[in-house]
């Protein structure tokens, strides 16, 4: 029994769904058209191609230079989002929890380091790997990610942590629970979303990065991540022009991002908001 | 007795306690500077050295084509920078890009944020699809509106505007793709913070001033307004310190054509250190964009330090 008014409002809100629908995806639609695009075509200036074709991605992944790099994005982003998640509960856990000096300290800095410009470290970053013999290798990149990673992780997961009733603990210990048992049955189980969530961020983060891939590393068979590989492709020949091998990678790095997004789109919304509001 | 007092006020969020530390409190502390211990190393090692590195290499003369030529030469590198034309120019460019992207999106994060709180229909696809410019990769965002835009690359704005020139050949129209490739990427960031300070307005006060007679407006502008000034605060300050040192988009946008026609500080800074290998003009570069960014957070801290903190402080 839907009046006038309501589905005039309700024609309204899926108008303004559509917009916004339409807005944020439509960059992404075109790019994807771009990559479908047969290769000689690719630059007939049309949005929709005129012949469907896979070339571009058989292309791309007949290359070693794109499966290099889409295996280093893979492999530094994962080693990077465990080793900051793993140091960062630890810190989260005690500021979230326990009573010491410094704990405000630990997070102003922590949301400091996260706000400064990562090409101020670069040169030095350059300067050093060169000498210890890190530049183009997966430490050389993982390393400088700690200085994004870090921060973003101690700050979501401290939000999250305190959020968890830790009293159960005891309880749990009352009723006869040991300390172990309390902590894997009842704490861990509440722990893990904020985890996970916090793990989430932080890869999209570290599979975002493009100062330190482009600074620090410079081939494929190195550290060179996709990012950066992206932006010094040069097709298969220098005749050829390399748009549609740019466009087929970078649906391929997209995927995963959009997949992530549709899936965990709660979690991330409430990822970002904890780490940045309530903080 | 002082000892103690001064313990107490070094403490952050203990409530007031009478007697000297007991023995557990004494192993709370010790557990928790553990348990900090290896994610505050790994932070300062990986960015306070490398900073300190940065300053000293300002101070030098380091130039890796010339190595032989290393010499402290104090402030000259700083002196360079700062009377060279190229800097205020990129400084420029980076305050107009900032300023205007940053502002463009508090409007449109606004709406955003204000859709994706009311909607009636369809809100976690809206969620979804916003959070997609969000997510994916910028090198993959500034390409798809570079592509879009460059007529050289055989972009369709080109050809469907019927343009006789490149987009990407000048410098204002430049500006614009790189502008709007920075607000469609970040507007739905600056949009989840200010969600997240729409949510704590009570429904309620709207309630009580429709009842009052309040138009949508005014009560948009006298009460939510006001409530999520914390909320606003926050996001302008994050988007402000993350537009500022713009790098990514920029570099790729203007990309296509062999002269960089906007160029921005972190891409002086990276053209100084990593193609012409000068590390101490780099380096000071470095440093003084990190200055102004650390500036900028001050400001901002400083301004509205009170709403901030007891926003970010531990309640």
């Amino acid at each position: 029994m839907a009046t006038a008014a309501p589905r005039r409002k309700l024609l309204g809100w899926i108008g303004i769904d559509a917009g916004v629908l339409l807005v944020s995806l439509f960059p992404v639609f075109w790019i994807l058209m771009l990559a479908l695009k047969a290769p000689a075509t690719v630059s007939d200036g049309r949005i929709i191609p005129s012949k469907f074709s896979f070339e571009n991605f058989k292309g791309i992944f007949n290359e070693s230079i794109f499966t290099k790099a889409l295996l280093n994005s893979i492999g530094i982003a994962v080693i990077a989002t465990i080793i900051a998640v793993v140091l960062a509960a630890m810190a989260a856990y005690a500021i979230a929890r326990l009573d010491f000096p410094g704990k405000t300290l630990i997070l102003t800095a922590a949301l400091a380091i996260a706000m400064f410009p990562p090409i101020s470290i670069v040169g030095p970053l350059y300067d050093m790997w060169r000498s210890l013999g890190l530049y183009d290798t997966w430490p050389g990149l993982i390393i400088p990610y700690m200085t994004f990673t870090l921060p973003l992780a101690i700050y979501t997961m401290s939000a999250f942590f305190r959020e968890i009733p830790w009293e159960l603990e005891q309880a749990a210990q009352v009723d006869g629970a040991t300390p172990f048992q309390a902590f894997t049955r009842v704490i861990a189980p509440l722990a893990a979303p904020g985890i996970f969530t916090t793990a989430i961020l932080v890869f999209i983060f570290a599979w975002n990065d493009f100062v330190f891939a482009n600074s620090l590393t410079s081939t494929p068979s190195g550290a060179q991540t996709v990012p950066a590989a992206l932006s010094s492709f040069s097709g298969t020949s220098q005749f050829q022009v390399p748009t549609g091998s740019i466009a087929a990678a970078a649906v391929v790095v997209t995927v995963p991002i959009i997949i992530i997004v549709m899936f965990f789109q709660r979690r991330i919304v409430a990822g970002l908001t904890a780490g940045a509001v309530k903080g | 007795m002082s000892a103690v007092t001064a313990e107490r006020t070094a403490s952050d969020s203990a409530p007031a306690k009478k007697r000297p530390l007991s023995e557990r409190a004494k192993a709370e502390r010790k557990l928790g500077w553990m348990l900090c211990a290896p994610a505050v190393i790994v932070m300062l090692a990986v960015t306070a050295y490398p900073i300190g590195y940065s300053v000293f290499l300002s101070l030098q003369r380091a130039d890796l084509r010339f190595p032989g030529r290393n010499a402290f030469i104090g402030l000259d590198n700083y002196v360079s920078v700062l009377s060279s034309s190229r800097w205020w120019q990129d400084v420029l460019h980076t305050v107009l890009i900032t300023v205007v992207s940053v502002s463009f999106e508090l409007v449109i994060g606004m709406l955003l944020a204000l859709v994706m709180h009311r909607a009636l229909v369809g809100r976690g696809l809206v969620r979804t699809s916003a959070l997609i410019p969000y997510g994916i990769v910028t090198v993959v965002a500034a390409f798809a509106w570079r592509l879009a835009f460059s007529k050289a690359e055989g972009g369709f704005v080109p050809s469907v505007l019927h343009l006789s020139y490149d987009p990407l050949g000048k410098t204002w129209t430049t500006y614009l793709v790189a502008i709007l490739a920075e607000i469609w990427k970040t507007t739905p960031f600056m949009a989840l913070l200010l969600l997240a300070g729409l949510a704590l307005v009570p429904d309620e006060l709207h309630e009580a001033a429709k009842v009052d007679g309040a138009t949508a407006w005014q009560r948009f502008w006298r009460i939510t307004i006001p409530l999520m000034k914390p909320a606003i605060l926050v996001a302008l300050l994050f988007r402000t310190l993350d537009a500022f040192r713009i790098f990514d988009s920029v570099f790729i946008i203007t990309g296509s054509t062999h002269v960089r026609s906007v160029e921005t500080l972190s891409i002086l800074g990276y053209n100084e250190l990593l193609n012409r290998l000068n590390l101490g003009l780099g380096s000071a570069v470095s440093v003084l964009l990190f200055i102004m960014v650390a500036f900028i957070a001050f400001l901002f801290v400083k301004g509205f330090g009170t709403s901030m903190a007891s926003q970010r402080g531990e309640g």
